[in-house]
């Protein structure tokens, strides 16, 4: 797995390239907690080059939910395969967590939803 | 036809035995998102196995078979350890309970338990099979 780590105005994009497993996700999650300490305001992860998910790769956004939350920070995710978005399906976090299909939804989401929390 | 892999007990090794899955289910004509799913439940079954029974020891070894009989397809996982850890037994708590207490394993074990029809644990004298069913009618393939 590789990431690719970019900002696009007030934007922090990870785009995560190949498979997010139990072998990869701790470097994935080192990045998340990288973006939340950095105090990024939107993050925003690109799901289009995501090959593979399981559990471990999962929790990485799970556990760090609650996080983005009380810190007022937008955590969207997009352009995922179907594949891979019915793995979050599954499990009812298509519910908890912010899925759109296009960076340019994700953006437009995380503008309009700034300081409001998905869980509320 | 039956195959079978066997590798190291190691989190490197999962890719490996997520191509051997795909390979063999691919020989059957199965759709992509099944494949993908029988994948994902190997994987997870797997994974929990090599960092918690077997703490990513290389010198400790993992299998996995694949029988087909009919619409059914069996899948056992073979490793020696004495891990008591019983996924039939296992009350999985809900989504948020999850989140909150940040226990991602507990997702694996939703998905393994949504996934596959039937789950069977089987224990001799340290040997362990965990085998795993999942029928796929072929007018469905």
């Amino acid at each position: 797995m590789e990431l690719l780590i970019q900002n696009e105005d007030n934007f922090h994009i990870i785009s995560i390239i190949g498979d997010l497993d139990a072998s990869s996700s701790v470097i994935f999650d080192n990045a998340l907690e990288e973006a939340i300490s950095a105090k990024a305001k939107n993050i925003l992860i690109d799901c289009s080059e995501l090959n593979y998910i399981s559990s471990p790769g999962i929790g990485a956004f799970t556990s760090r939910l609650e996080e983005c939350n009380q810190n007022h920070i937008q955590l969207v995710l997009y352009g995922m395969s179907p594949k891979i978005e019915n793995v979050f399906k599954i499990l009812g976090l298509d519910q908890l967590i912010v899925i759109k299909k296009t960076k340019e939804e994700a953006k437009i989401y995380a503008n309009d939803a700034q300081f409001t929390s998905p869980l509320h | 036809m039956m195959h079978s892999l066997q590798v190291p007990c190691t989190k490197e090794n999962l890719k490996e035995i997520r191509y051997f899955v795909e390979n063999a289910l691919n020989r059957y004509e199965i759709s992509a998102e099944d494949v993908y799913f029988i994948k994902l439940a190997i994987d997870e079954i797997c994974a929990n196995l090599i960092i918690h029974a077997h703490h990513c020891n290389h010198e400790d070894l993992i299998e996995v078979k694949i029988k087909n009989e009919g619409d059914t397809f069996i899948f056992e996982i073979h490793d020696q350890s004495n891990d008591n850890f019983n996924l039939l037994e296992y009350k999985v708590p809900d989504i948020q309970q999850i989140i909150t207490n940040k226990k991602s394993g507990s997702m694996g074990l939703i998905l393994v338990k949504k996934i596959m029809d039937e789950i069977e644990l089987e224990r001799c004298e340290g040997h362990n099979i965990c085998r795993l069913y999942k029928s796929i009618p072929q007018a469905n393939r």
